[in-house]
């Protein structure tokens, strides 16, 4: 019998998924495990890494229970996951040293602006293409060798590795103490700070500035290439993919093109537009970043830009203002109106991020008159995730020099047609969803799959991307335009509002 | 009072008791309060109980008005969590299909779509999210009709418009096949809404069983029937995804 399923391990913020898929791509089987979230301190997000890899070995189990397979039928497993989220443990017994630092985590920020001094916040973009921002890996590496006892001479003596998720995961599921892989993938260390995006190597002198002995460090591989085999349920299966959870939603929507580009819209949204083999640097507060890189071909590029707040205002809404119930009845309620009624909703709840970088600014709801009702709220609210996308849309357009022709969108809040249709509307190209919805998965499957063979090349891949809705611009330019002018002004009236800049936004 | 039940009376005191006042009772303060036996308010006690209109402090052992009071009074699915619900499963359905996708909710006299998923066949396609069809003559309409009693109130006696020659237009002749569509537990439409056109539906049902919409397969009659009959693999495929939204209307909500 051959193998004829392709399993995608992603490792989310709030779950662990196991997906197999068949050869068009179609969902066979999904078993989904959450894992608890620690906040020790306000600021502070924390994971149990060794609860993370037994819900992952629990939810590969499942998906192939509920299939009925085996890993006989298992050709290859990809890994996805959550970024930056950083975890160190002895190589000798497996044991996470600590509890792993969620990218959400705020701790560094101190740390970041220190590293910055006199440079700034810019200080290793040109290298790595990233701002020093509490977000990324390598000074979160740092702040556990500082307030671990006894870490760093551990670290310094070659008993301590660290890894992001995809290293955690691939390291267990290759034998761990015995014998597993220590590696991560070109698109999981462009976002630790420490990898040059010309070489894809690791900067010795970026990690002797941030503190970080290159010991601990991962070998820098492909994101679709044999890593090892996996022991234990999987045993036998190839290891042949790890991509971060936003890359592997542009491999999984066959954004292989120069210029073509997907928007994930969860918790918060992550645009990323492939610039192909040129590293964009950019000057509008975008993130150059690593795409993707298939075996040994040419690494490709991509610009990122990310919007912290968009579902989880939503989820505001809902859990702290408990004017809807569930995420989906902000729709029937923004329904109830014509339109915003006036009010503009900014949603700069730790600062301004792309493309302003303010950490000066709190959250406004402007324009209010004693018209507006809870359903202009809610038109605003699903208003400010459009405009947040038209605003990173710019500012791709002005580093990258592409223009947009159409977006394709995945996430859960895609099933907001409002919102999709306001989208299409502000940034007047067509907005696209494709059939599978778990673009995250599908891009690991992917990769793991043509590491393999299973898949014999990109084209293969797009004839599976099939259009299940689109939403076509209808909004007039008269209204665009004036919409937008009362947005930025909307933007505007959120600056200053700290007065000492004694807080570095959050990223 | 002439024809009342007598336990249905009962339990409407009891919960009008535990509406006012105290709010919290034993189970000898109901009994006392209404003059029935503890065994008899019991009884009527845990049926209420089992129905989630009273519930029971585990503490205490008092009993209080429930959450499904609270809930029937907006007890209504909003669509767009039921489009949440149902999008993956929407999705495979065309795929597995390759042909429309269609899920509808009773809205006045009509069927009002709530969600489109386009033929996965990537040609120009117009989302028809928040258009109407009319409820005698597509397989989303006689699923509501035939297991929704109101939207069989709605359309009332006929005769209805027909759009093609092959449009059900007289109320025995649509009763009958209402009959039929509860016997198999699916609904067709072939060439009654357009010409060329055959549509295959299955109801959709909240966790209380309750009809909440229907979901359906459309297309060419070329590719949907087989022989004159929508093709036996669409209409399993069909009722597949109609049990697996039913199911994760079920669940807890988000
Ligand atoms: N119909 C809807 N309208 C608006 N927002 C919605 C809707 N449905 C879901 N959301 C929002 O989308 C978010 C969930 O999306 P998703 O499941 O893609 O999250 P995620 O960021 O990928 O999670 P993880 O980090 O675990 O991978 C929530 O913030 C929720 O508020
Ligand atoms: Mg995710």
């Amino acid at each position: 019998m051959t193998a004829s399923y392709i399993a995608a391990i992603d490792q989310g913020t709030t779950s662990s998924r196991c997906i197999l898929f068949g050869a068009d791509g179609r969902i066979v089987a999904v078993e989904q495990q959450e894992h608890a979230q620690i906040f020790p301190q306000p600021g502070w997000v924390e994971h149990d890494a060794a609860e993370i890899w037994t819900r992952v070995q629990a939810v590969v189990r499942g998906a192939l229970e509920k299939a009925g397979l085996t890993r006989e039928d298992i050709r290859a497993v990809g890994i996805t996951n959550q970024r930056e989220t950083t975890v160190l443990w002895d190589r000798h017994t497996g044991e996470p040293v600590h509890h792993a630092i969620v990218w959400q985590d705020t701790r560094t920020e101190a740390l970041c602006r220190e590293l910055g001094r006199n440079v700034g916040q810019d200080r290793f973009r040109r290298e790595t293409g990233l701002p020093l921002a509490s977000y990324f890996a390598g000074p979160k590496i740092r702040w556990l060798l500082d307030n671990v006892e006894g870490l760093r001479e551990r670290a310094e003596a070659g008993d301590i590795l660290f890894g992001t998720m995809d290293t955690w995961v691939i390291w267990n599921l290759t034998g761990g103490v015995d014998g597993g892989r220590h590696v991560t993938d070109v698109t999981n260390a462009s976002r630790t700070l420490l990898m040059n995006l010309h070489t894809l190597e690791w900067d010795e002198r970026i990690a002797e500035s941030i503190g970080v002995p290159m010991a601990v460090l991962p070998e820098i591989r492909s994101s679709a290439e044999v890593y090892g085999e996996a022991v234990g349920v999987l045993a036998g299966v190839p290891v042949a993919a790890a991509l971060g959870d936003q890359q592997a939603a542009l491999f999984g929507q066959t954004c292989f093109d120069v210029g073509e580009a997907k928007s994930t819209y969860g918790t918060g949204t992550f645009l990323l537009l492939n610039t192909g083999e040129r590293i964009v640097n950019s000057y509008h507060g975008l993130l150059t970043t690593v795409g993707y890189r298939i075996g040994d071909r040419p690494p490709v590029y991509a610009l990122e830009g990310s919007i912290a707040v968009t579902g989880s205002l939503v989820q505001w809404l809902r859990d702290q203002l408990g004017i809807i119930s569930t995420a989906a009845e902000i729709e029937t309620l923004a329904g109830t109106v014509e339109d915003n009624g006036g009010a503009y909703f900014v949603p700069a709840f730790s600062g301004l991020f792309a493309p302003y970088w303010r950490s000066d600014a709190r959250g406004v709801i402007t324009g209010l008159t004693r018209y507006v009702t809870k359903g202009h709220l809610a038109r605003a609210v699903l208003e400010a995730t459009a405009w947040q996308t038209r605003e990173v849309v710019d500012a791709m357009q002005k580093d990258s020099g592409v223009t947009l022709t159409a977006l394709k969108v995945d996430g859960g809040m895609t099933s907001n047609n409002l919102l999709m249709q306001n989208i299409a509307d502000v940034l007047d190209v067509p907005v696209e969803r494709p059939y599978v919805a778990e673009t995250t998965a599908l891009g690991a499957a992917y990769a793991a799959g043509l590491a393999v063979g299973f898949w014999d090349g990109l084209d293969t891949l797009r004839a599976n991307w099939h259009r299940a809705a689109e939403w076509t611009p209808r909004m007039d330019d008269a209204t665009r335009e004036r919409e937008h002018r009362n947005w930025l002004k909307a933007v505007e009236r959120t600056m200053g509002w700290i007065e000492q800049d004694d807080e570095q936004p959050q990223l | 009072m002439s024809g009342a039940i007598q336990s249905l009376s009962r339990a409407a005191a009891i919960l009008r008791l535990l509406a006012g006042g105290e709010r919290r009772l034993g189970l000898s303060e109901v009994a006392t309060g209404l003059g029935l036996a503890k065994g008899t308010a019991h009884g009527i006690l845990r049926t209420l109980q089992q129905e989630g209109f009273v519930e029971q402090d585990p503490d205490s052992g008092k009993y209080q008005l429930g959450a499904e009071l609270l809930r029937l009074g907006q007890s209504y699915l909003d669509v767009h969590e039921l489009r949440a619900r149902a999008l993956v499963w929407a999705d495979d359905l065309a795929r597995a299909a390759g042909e429309t996708v269609y899920l509808g909710v009773l809205h006045q006299r009509g069927v009002l779509v709530v969600h489109h998923v386009f033929r996965p066949d990537d040609s120009r396609q117009v989302l028809e999210v928040g258009s109407m069809q009319p409820l005698h003559a597509t397989a989303l309409g006689k699923v509501l009709l035939a297991y929704d009693p109101v939207a069989r109130g709605e359309l009332g006696d006929g005769p209805w418009e027909a759009f093609t020659p092959r449009t059900v237009t007289e109320p025995a002749a649509l009763d009958a096949q209402c009959a039929l569509v509860r016997e198999r537990g699916w609904a067709d439409a072939v060439e009654e809404t357009w010409e060329g056109v055959a549509s295959v539906a299955a109801l959709i049902q909240d966790r209380r069983r309750n009809p909440v919409g229907a979901v359906c397969v459309s297309g060419p009659v070329e590719t949907v029937c087989e022989g004159g009959a929508v093709r036996p693999s669409l209409v399993a495929s069909v009722r597949t995804a109609a049990r697996a939204i039913s199911r994760d209307l079920g669940a807890h909500r988000f």
